[in-house]
């Protein structure tokens, strides 16, 4: 059976304006894989449902989880408070995560952009390849890069230009004329989007991890849909479940 | 000490059932809690054929509840009776199919189907779904719209018809008497209450229909009070529903004169609550020293 679970906040940290990290104590980091995500329960009545946010990375013991994430309302704004021996609740791991096997001794890019550069952090450490880490950021503050930069070799990309490429995670990959068998991707819809044409164009997979607005999380209220090229096997119409088929798509099996 | 309820003629083992929309056909929660112990599972809307449902953003938060127009997504009714309706027969528990169309044909293609269908209880036909522009609402929101569905169904029925009613009318009364007339046999509610949010960074809606309907605590006296009324107006067994996020909320419905009460929202916020509510009542009965749940059905006092 499922169930939500009490965690224990471990620590918490500013890491960017606006972008917290935390540690959490929970059984969910047995079993978390890259790209999952958990669910978690603001305590202000008012602010009903789970907040989704995605796994960063797993501690060594498997005992505690890292969740870095963008102050986006409320319920992040009071998760932004929690201090360590803080207790929550949360509910997961959902989701499917990247499929590991399809990019292992492969050579990949692992992009993220700005708060889709968390997960990559735990595939990163994971997934046995050679890996290309492209991470695109507004501006200097470049949370998780040092992080990392202990997995593989990484390119910046920056919007106002301070650090590495000027502009975004493809035009980072345009100036270090770099090139992938695989790619594996989370970021804001435009990038996702760009990926899914350079993968089309290149004729190499790419798994993208999507974000929607949801309710349930666990598959029931069908609020998180995105548009799928074949019927998907729930409504049988043309709408997966980002929550439970997803987060991970191969990016040609979506119309986004 | 019994929890029974019977709405319609059909005995439920307690009053505590899943509002339709929010608990899938029960697979997806059926990993939380055991569904053998709710008095029914009501599904989510099927229709005749599948339905795509709405672009996102289908949902948004609001204070204290949350908006959604999802446009009720279904697999259609051949899946449905394939799939979902041999799932949930394995479980001791009694099966409402919400009934959704945007033609009165389409409702009675899903209704006549379903009649096949003995594990079927009751169906609830939803004519109150404010976020899909055709059917739905249109039939809920004028009495004599209502009047003439009903009836028209009724002559295809096989199971009991709730008809499930909306709040955004006038008088709720009006409707619920539209439906007694034309043959009902009970009556659920309330559906979700329209409204509307607005992402002033973005200065675009918080859902891509623009409205949706708004569920939650927050509309739960909206929902008493509609009961209430409803109670008093006509003879039909009420199903009741709107905000309910504990056993207390429950309670406060049956009081009202609601002879089973649905949990809908509450579910995403806590997979338990239907369970909860289940063992919560039974402690206010206990403490209350209520022999029969059915003393409590629109037992409040003026």
């Amino acid at each position: 059976m499922k169930q939500k679970r009490t965690a224990m906040v471990r620590s918490q940290m500013e890491l960017a304006p606006q972008i917290f990290d935390m540690w959490i104590e929970t059984e969910i980091a047995k079993e978390a894989k890259p790209g999952q995500f958990i669910c978690v329960y603001p305590k202000d009545k008012s602010t009903l449902l789970p907040r989704p946010i995605s796994i960063c990375e797993v501690s060594e013991d498997r005992t505690a989880l890292r969740i870095v994430y963008r102050i986006a309302g409320q319920g992040t704004a009071e998760f932004s408070g929690y201090q360590q021996g803080d207790s929550i609740s949360v509910l997961g791991a959902l989701g499917n995560g990247f499929p590991i096997k399809e990019g292992k001794d492969k050579k990949v890019f692992l992009m993220g952009g700005g708060i889709g550069i968390p997960p990559m952090l735990e595939l990163a450490k994971e997934l046995k390849a050679d890996k290309q880490i492209v991470v695109g950021y507004r501006d200097n503050r470049l949370f998780l890069h040092s992080d990392l930069e202990k997995y593989g070799h990484t390119f910046v990309a920056t919007e106002d230009g301070s650090v590495g490429t000027k502009g975004n995670v493809m035009d980072a990959i345009r100036e270090n004329a770099l090139e992938a068998d695989v790619i594996f991707a989370c970021g804001p819809m435009p990038m996702l989007r760009a990926i899914k044409k350079y993968a089309e164009e290149h004729r190499i997979p790419a798994y993208i991890s999507l974000e929607e607005h949801m309710a349930c999380g666990v598959g029931a209220c069908l609020g998180c849909v995105v548009k799928t090229k074949d019927i998907d096997h729930h409504s049988h119409v043309h709408n997966a479940r980002i929550c439970t088929d997803g987060p991970v798509f191969e990016a040609g099996e979506v119309d986004i | 000490m019994n929890m029974q309820t019977k709405v319609a003629g059909v005995t439920f083992k307690n009053p505590v059932m899943t509002a339709s929309g929010t608990f899938g056909s029960g697979m997806e929660y059926s990993e939380f809690v055991d569904l053998n112990q709710l008095g029914a599972v009501v599904t989510k809307g099927v229709a005749n054929v599948p339905w795509p449902g709405n672009p996102t953003p289908r949902v948004a938060e609001v204070y204290g509840g949350m908006l959604n127009a999802i446009g009720l997504q279904n697999p259609g009714i051949d899946v449905f009776m394939e799939r979902d309706i041999p799932f949930l027969k394995q479980y001791d528990t009694k099966i409402i199919v919400n009934v959704c169309g945007k033609t009165v044909q389409d409702y009675v293609e899903v209704v006549e189907r379903l009649g096949e269908e003995p594990s079927v209880s009751m169906l609830e036909i939803n004519v109150s779904c404010p976020n899909v522009k055709e059917g739905a609402i249109a039939f809920g929101q004028k009495a004599d719209a209502l009047y003439n569905i009903t009836s028209e169904l009724k002559k295809h029925a096989k199971q009991p018809l709730i008809m499930k009613l909306s709040p955004n009318v006038t008088d709720i009364t009006e409707m619920a008497r539209a439906a007694e007339a034309a043959g009902a046999d009970a009556l659920s509610l309330i559906n979700t209450i329209t409204g509307m949010k607005i992402d002033i960074h973005k200065r675009k809606f918080a859902i891509a229909n623009k409205t949706g309907g708004m569920s939650g605590p927050a509309i739960k006296p909206v929902a008493v009070r509609m009961v209430y009324q409803t109670a008093q107006a006509v003879k039909l067994s009420i199903i009741g529903m709107g905000g309910i996020a504990n056993a207390e909320d429950a309670i406060e419905f049956i009081l009202a004169g609601a002879s089973a009460v649905s949990v809908g929202t509450m579910n995403f916020v806590n997979p338990y609550a239907t369970v909860e509510i289940v063992k919560g009542i039974e402690d206010y009965m206990r403490k209350y020293q209520v022999e029969n749940l059915s003393d409590l059905i629109g037992a409040v006092q003026e």
